[in-house]
């Protein structure tokens, strides 16, 4: 029933599950002839709406013979007026009845229109009080009626509103993990938590469940080792994942140790929740140390084999790419050969597992071995056909990686051959600001690194243009990026004519006045390498920028002191500037830094001040003949 | 008569290896009740036993159960040798099945009771007599008891396996279809909820 994985991590409702909040429409039947079904049921009807519990109960069971799997079915249950007479038996306090009545609805609800119909009969509140019931068998088949019709957000809220979330984390406490597994007494607490799975998917159901106390008691059943006890209890955990709360807990209560040892169990759904908690709660560096120390990175880079479970493979590519943001354990990875796994995993996959797999080799770039490994492995030639995607989220990982691969000028000549330069330059006209931004980045490394860097940036018509109006974009990582960009362009001079002409000093000063450090770094170096064409000192003093730059020598960040030092040092060449620098006490500050460790900041900060003094004196000299 | 102290430890010994659903202590409980309810009757069985009234009433005080029908059949199993009397080793092992009895047990149970001619067989005219009060709203153009026959075709479909065969045979409905207790049986063990399909017959759990 909850096969699909879990992968968008930005969903506000967790899961990628196509939730069904509209009214469901009908299927317009064909033709106006009722089924045989149809007449059957009706005539079952009669006897559980107009007979006694000896009757309603002969006629119940017989409803049973009937394919409740079927739709025809289903509907023929509804459009008789069946489903009212059921849930108006939960209402009673018959439990052989209650107990026939849901044995039907159980199987019914998977249908969506009678999901809808049974909430808006309220029957959902009537389940929540059997929940009550001294019955075992009654309140195993109310929960997992429950779980079926929580499958849309109304539903959850009924739940949620009439204490349903309280009831069934109590349950979970009916027995103890440790104690004898009578098939009996576990069943309650699967069925309490299948229900708890279906109604985690809503937000301030996550919440309740917590303030519940749900959550050491998920920490417990993570301890048995009951398929299908833990499959509901990670599907879960796996959902709540998404909070930071849960996974301060999973942290805390010792869970990654369980989920680690569950990724080799024998249940495919089972391990593919349990990577699909660990992709999920791998945000945290903590639960990524916890992943490594419990050996968590060899089962995962193993499950890479079974490459035909694409819901598993998603979850477990999606497990390594956030694993792999550590450092410590691209080092594992590498003693796995995780790499060269994933790049086979580059080509003939669903797009689900391509955006996990090139977000996990971007990831591992960030190691130098790793780029050559993916040249080796001949993963360069199908990571440049991927930024021919649509996908955004595709998009923004397949740039990170290629970025990171063009790193090594090896790498850089494959990309340029197979054209991959223009193939970014084109993204920056994507209308996604996530994917121009992490297509700038990524050309930073390809302008650095490839040959003839300024010839091949010449080529592109129209490239110039297009990346210096990004300069206008309002979004501040990309801004960021492209001014990162820049900097790398215009070490090119013919390059940085053409950007001048296209008005990138006004574009640059315009976005000076920022307190994101981010951006201050990467803009004041793009302003210190724009310096070096004709009058743009001049520019830059004239347009305003000089005063602003002044002011990041307070920030605290000392790749901002180290750029704003080479900005201040180029600018500083025009007297002009020079002046608007010393009313801004700029020399005060620079002056801290000529001690620093730090040669270029330290060279760049002595040389502005030097040529400030420089042109004191002069003013000295000429006031004073 | 009066039992010495040897005597009553030999009968709860051997009840609760007959009942086998007691332990001792619940035997010897269950024996002292007993002892009450001979007080209480009529002394016409001359202290080894109540009867039929006294039994409806403790049944009913005890369990709810209202069904003078079904209690007499009740009353039935629980004498064995007919006697109209129960003893208190028909008592005990009586009610072992009642509160206590494995679904095998509590199947032979029920099926005894509807049964009622005690020929191995429900036949549609039991179930048609168990079933006739059981429609509490008649469609107003149909004929009353035709609801009723309407529900004895569905029960027998649903737990005879000899239904189906002789449907196709003949094409309307006055063939014999019966209940053996296989069938009984096989449909109790799919579905437990049939297991009083034709009346309560059990006490309540509450």
């Amino acid at each position: 029933i909850f096969s699909k994985a879990s992968i968008s991590l930005e969903d506000s409702e967790s899961s990628s599950e196509t939730d069904e909040d509209e009214q469901p429409v009908r299927r317009q039947e064909g033709s106006t002839d009722l089924s045989a079904e149809y007449w059957g049921i009706q005539k079952l009807a009669k006897y559980v709406k107009g007979g006694d519990p000896t009757a309603t109960l002969i006629a119940l069971c017989s409803m049973r013979d009937f394919n409740l799997s079927e739709e025809t079915c289903q509907l023929a249950i509804k459009d008789t007026g069946c489903l009212e007479v059921l849930i108006n038996l939960l209402d009673t306090e018959e439990i052989k009845c209650q107990t026939g009545s849901l044995k039907i609805l159980k199987e019914i609800s998977q249908n969506i229109l009678i999901r809808h119909a049974i909430a808006d009969l309220g029957g959902l509140e009537i389940m929540v009080k059997i929940l009550d019931s001294p019955d075992t068998n009654l309140k195993c088949l109310a929960a997992e009626t429950i779980a079926n019709v929580a499958r849309f957000k109304r539903a959850r809220k009924i739940v949620r509103k009439h204490g349903g979330i309280k009831k069934l984390v109590e349950l979970l406490q009916s027995i103890s993990v440790a104690s004898s597994y009578q098939a009996k007494d576990t069943e309650t607490v699967r069925c309490a938590a299948l229900a708890l799975w279906s109604c985690s998917k809503s937000t301030k159901n996550k919440k309740a469940i917590r303030k519940a106390g749900g959550i050491p008691l998920l920490a417990r059943w993570l301890k048995c080792s009951h398929a299908n006890i833990l499959i509901p209890m990670v599907g879960t955990l796996q959902e709540c994942a998404s909070e930071p709360s849960y996974r301060l807990a999973i942290r805390t209560e010792g869970m990654i140790e369980n989920l680690v040892k569950n990724l080799s169990s024998e249940h495919e759904e089972l391990q593919m929740h349990c990577a699909s908690a660990i992709f999920k709660c791998a945000e945290d560096e903590e639960i990524r140390d916890l992943v490594r120390k419990h050996e968590g990175l060899q089962p995962l880079s193993a499950l890479l084999d079974k490459s035909e479970n694409k819901q598993l493979l998603a979850a477990v590519t999606g497990a390594i790419w956030k694993c792999a943001i550590s450092r410590e354990n691209v080092l594992k990875f590498q003693e796995y050969k995780t790499i060269e796994t994933l790049v086979t995993l580059l080509t003939d996959q669903p797009e689900e597992v391509l955006i996990n797999v090139i977000g996990a080799l971007g990831e591992c770039c960030q190691e130098e071995e790793n780029r050559g490994t993916i040249r080796r492995s001949g993963g360069i030639a199908p990571m440049v056909t991927l930024l021919t995607a649509t996908n955004p989220a595709l998009l923004v990982n397949v740039n990170k990686a290629v970025g990171g691969c063009a790193m090594e000028p090896e790498n850089m000549a494959i990309i340029d051959s197979l054209d991959g330069v223009r193939l970014l330059w084109s993204l920056l006209k994507n209308p996604n600001p996530d994917v121009q931004a992490s297509a700038a980045w990524a050309l930073c490394p390809c302008v650095e690194n490839a040959k003839n860097s300024g010839e091949m940036v010449r080529s592109f018509v129209g490239g110039l243009e297009l990346i210096v109006n990004l300069l206008k974009s309002k979004d501040k990582e990309v801004l960021t990026s492209v001014c990162a960009a820049i900097a790398n362009i215009a070490k090119d001079q013919e390059n940085l004519a053409v950007m001048t002409d296209h008005g990138v000093v006004p574009l640059l000063s315009k976005l000076a006045n920022t307190n994101n450090n981010k951006l201050r770094r990467h803009l004041a170096e793009a302003i210190a390498h724009c310096c070096m064409w004709g009058s743009n000192r001049v520019a830059f003093g004239e347009a305003k920028a000089v005063a602003p730059l002044a002011r990041y020598l307070k920030s605290k960040d000392p790749l901002v002191h180290r750029a704003t030092a080479q900005a201040l040092y180029q600018l500083s060449e025009d007297p002009n500037n020079c002046v608007i620098m010393h009313e801004n006490g700029v020399v005060k500050l620079l002056l801290a830094m000529v001690g620093s460790t730090d040669d270029t900041l330290q060279e760049a900060a002595a040389g502005c001040i030097a040529n400030i003094r420089r042109l004191a004196l002069a003013t000295e000299k000429a006031k004073y003949g | 008569a009066a039992m010495s102290r040897k005597g009553r430890k030999l009968l709860v010994d051997s009840l609760t290896r007959s009942a086998k659903h007691f332990t001792k202590s619940e035997v010897e409980c269950l024996i002292k009740l007993f002892d009450t309810l001979v007080a209480k009757a009529s002394s016409q069985f001359a202290g080894a036993g109540f009867d039929r009234t006294v039994f409806r009433d403790t049944l009913y005080n005890a369990f709810g159960m209202t069904d003078n029908v079904v209690l007499d059949r009740v009353f039935g199993i629980f004498d064995k040798d007919n006697t109209g009397c129960i003893t208190v080793e028909e008592w005990v092992e009586g009610l072992a099945v009642l509160l206590r009895g494995t679904l095998e047990e509590k199947m032979k149970y029920c099926f005894t009771i509807y049964d009622l001619n005690g020929d191995g067989y429900i036949s549609k005219e039991e179930m048609f007599q168990m079933l006739k009060h059981s429609l509490l709203i008649q469609p107003a153009d149909e004929e009353p008891d035709e609801g009723v026959k309407d529900l004895v075709e569905i029960a027998l479909k649903k737990m005879a396996s000899t239904y189906f065969f002789v449907l196709f045979l003949l094409q309307d409905y006055d063939h014999d279809g019966k209940l053996s207790f296989t069938d009984f049986e096989k449909a109790v063990r799919d579905e437990n909820l049939l297991l009083e399909a034709f009346g309560p017959c059990l006490p309540d759990i509450k």
